[in-house]
């Protein structure tokens, strides 16, 4: 592709009197974190390559509130929330895609109550599309014979049902999808849901990704397949834990990226 | 009406009296809890019903536990049947009066006989694991000595009914054989003709005796059994239906809306809101942020803790506590329970209820609430659609907005999420950052 990858924000689009297909909602860890970064810049590679008009809020972004509602604190979600929809029904967003399923499970289900109403996709949902669409092309060969393990995350399946857009896009990996003994519906949590991710776990005898992470190992797998920045961090921090580096923990949007040389 | 039949009636009466006096005391105490009208979506609710309490669709999950819950609990409802049967015969001193269903009763009294058997081995069954197994989810720490006992007396207690109702066919069989009067040789016996041995060395009046005998057991048994239940965590068997009817509908991590804090929001938000107007003076006093006590609970939290039978699957796919942190969603609906039984007795006492410097969150600690991932393995392991996560989320938000409990780092969360846009110290300036250093911007 020759034309150069350029992310726009809503503020530059609605500039020039253009509406993005949909917005790519990048979320706090997306934006943030070192390792989530990754994720993003992968998956604006993947909708660039697939030629999505797509835009991003920037400095216009601002936490879902999900962490503070977890958390107890319903002023300051709701403060986040009403705030947010007033940006976004003020560019008329109708569509939203994210690669985190707590941003999709408040935007999809919590938002609409406040006066939010979006088509709101996890990216592997929208990344489906693509693929069934054609407008995105993967060739597995180079994951062939690898081992390929995928952790449900709590608010993407048990919350929201959705537990086949992330494993039909790793089957076209061409690899060997395995499944845990704890997946789907039984799905165990990484152990950062509820605003764990910005506390302290509190006193036990282990710790929940510790436990999670080798619950995963277990299927020895070369490649645990991620769909949450969050359990992403969680299983990464467990795999230290067993001293299995070699083991890595991926983001399905990093593996279509490199299966669609993006 | 013989004097039998008079004693029977006023047993009849004293059960079902004492049964609906309970009743009442339950349901006035589920509607101590905060209104919340659930009546969408009928359909979707009849068919949850049918399939999580009458289908058992959750239970066989588990399937050892799952298929012998399903034997007690089709034995159960189905050997319920004979129940009328046995009221008619008990007021009117007849004998067997569906008798003259001819093949068909034969058939009823087969099933149930095998159903009996069934019900017999399953409980058999659920008492070893309990106390020989000892599965670790029956002795955590929430199952103290109450709670045990409470199961074992269950178990124990439908063996003896189906024990007596067997023996009671078996005599009754022998006595028919015989051609004594008023026993009819009716029925299909595939289980209880094979007791018939231990009783034919029995005079005609000592059998007459054990089979009355059995009867009585029997049937005094299910009216005991039917007025321990509502203290017991056997309430189940009938709180399963409504509990499911009114599950909660919404995907399993959206958090119920306060909007009471929508208002307050949206006033603060609007430039044109006057922020030193008084509240009109006929307002009601404000409600209470978040669950300190059961009364600020929806009533269906309590539906829920009055439906829970302590089974503890919940517990045992709980991420903290199978990392041994102290949170047991079991132990938060029995603490739910107890509470709210405390209250009520209160309120028996008092005629209302006097406030006795207790609430839920001395039941139920900081430490527990403050562990929870609100990852809903609990609501989705429940065999009946039990909410705990709805309950922690109500009692998270008494501490962060009523008493500014929290922890630490949350407090530092909710400041980086108020101050820069994200729960970490970064300027939403840096919101592009990651397209930048690519080159992307």
């Amino acid at each position: 592709m020759s034309d150069r990858l350029k992310v726009l924000t809503m503020a530059e689009m609605a500039a020039n009197g253009e509406k993005p297909e949909v917005l790519f909602w990048v979320g706090c860890a997306g934006s943030f974190d070192d390792r989530a970064r990754k994720i993003t810049k992968a998956f604006v590679r993947i909708l660039h390559g697939a030629r999505v008009k797509f835009a991003v809020l920037g400095v216009e972004a601002s936490c879902t509130g999900d962490p503070a509602r977890r958390a107890g604190n319903e002023f300051l979600f709701q403060m986040q929330a009403l705030q947010n929809i007033g940006t976004l029904n003020g560019y008329g967003v109708e569509r939203i895609v994210t690669a985190c399923p707590h941003c999709f499970n408040t935007l999809k289900n919590e938002y609409p109550e406040l006066g939010g109403n979006y088509q709101v996709m996890h990216h592997t949902q929208f990344l489906n599309a693509l693929l069934a669409e054609g407008r995105l092309k993967v060739k597995g060969g180079s994951f062939k014979g690898k081992r390929i393990v995928f952790h449900d995350p709590c608010y993407l399946g048990r919350g929201n049902g959705e537990y086949e857009a992330p494993r039909e896009l790793l089957e076209r990996l061409d690899g060997e999808l395995v499944e845990m003994k704890r997946s789907r519906a039984r799905g165990l949590c990484c152990g950062a849901g509820g605003a764990q991710m910005f506390k302290e776990a509190e006193p036990g005898n282990g710790e929940v990704n510790h436990e999670r992470a080798g619950e995963a190992l277990g299927t020895d797998p070369g490649i645990i397949a991620a769909g949450c920045p969050f359990c992403n961090t969680m299983l990464t921090d467990g795999v230290k834990h067993h001293n299995k580096e070699q083991v890595l923990v991926k983001d399905i949007a990093e593996l279509i990226a490199e299966a669609a040389d993006l | 009406m013989s004097i039998s039949g008079i004693v029977f009636a006023l047993c009849l009466f004293a059960a079902g009296g004492l049964f609906a006096v309970k009743m009442r005391k339950i349901v006035r105490n589920i509607r101590l809890g905060r209104d919340e009208l659930i009546n969408d979506r009928p359909g979707e609710r009849w068919a949850t019903m049918a399939r999580v309490a009458l289908g058992q669709g959750k239970m066989v999950a588990r399937p050892i536990a799952g298929i012998l819950h399903v034997v007690v609990y089709a034995g159960f409802v189905i050997i319920n049947i004979e129940l009328l049967e046995i009221v008619i015969d008990g007021i009117f001193g007849t004998h067997r009066v569906f008798a003259f269903l001819g093949p068909l009763y034969d058939v009823l009294i087969a099933s149930f006989e095998v159903l009996a058997l069934g019900v017999f081995v399953a409980c058999a069954i659920f008492l070893v694991r309990r106390n020989v197994l000892r599965l670790k989810r029956f002795w955590m720490k929430e199952m103290t000595a109450w709670p045990r006992s409470d199961a074992n007396i269950i178990l124990v207690a439908e063996i003896i009914l189906m024990g007596a109702f067997l023996k009671m066919n078996a005599t009754d069989q022998v006595l028919a054989m015989r051609g004594v009067d008023p026993y009819v040789a009716v029925g299909s016996y595939p289980v209880s003709q094979f007791l018939r041995p231990f009783f034919e060395g029995y005079s005609d009046g000592a059998l007459m005796t054990f089979e009355r005998m059995f009867w009585w057991v029997h049937i005094l048994g299910i009216f005991v059994f039917l007025n321990y239940i509502p203290y017991s965590k056997h309430f189940h068997i009938l709180l399963a239906f409504p509990n499911t009817w009114y599950s909660k509908l919404k995907p399993s991590t959206q958090v119920a809306n306060m909007d009471r804090v929508t208002q307050e929001v949206k006033l603060m938000m609007d430039p044109s809101a006057d922020p030193y107007a008084a509240p009109p003076a006929d307002a009601p006093p404000p409600e209470r942020f978040g669950a300190k006590d059961v009364f600020d609970l929806s009533w269906k939290s309590l539906m829920d803790a009055y439906s829970c039978t302590e089974c503890g699957r919940c517990t045992s796919e709980c991420p903290a506590n199978l990392t041994g942190k102290l949170l047991s969603p079991r132990k938060v609906m029995m603490d739910t329970r107890d509470r709210l039984e405390e209250v009520g007795r209160n309120i028996d006492k008092n005629g209302s209820f006097q406030d006795d410097g207790r609430s839920l969150h001395d039941r139920i600690s900081e430490e527990e609430l403050w562990a929870c991932t609100t990852c809903n393995a609990c609501t989705e392991a429940c065999p009946v659609n039990i909410d705990p996560v709805g309950i922690i989320m109500d009692m998270r938000r008494y501490l962060v907005m009523e008493e500014s409990r929290t922890r630490p780092a949350l407090t530092a969360m909710f400041n980086n999420v108020e101050n820069n846009g994200a729960p970490w110290p970064f300027a939403q300036s840096e919101q592009l950052r990651w397209a930048e250093e690519e080159g992307y911007r």
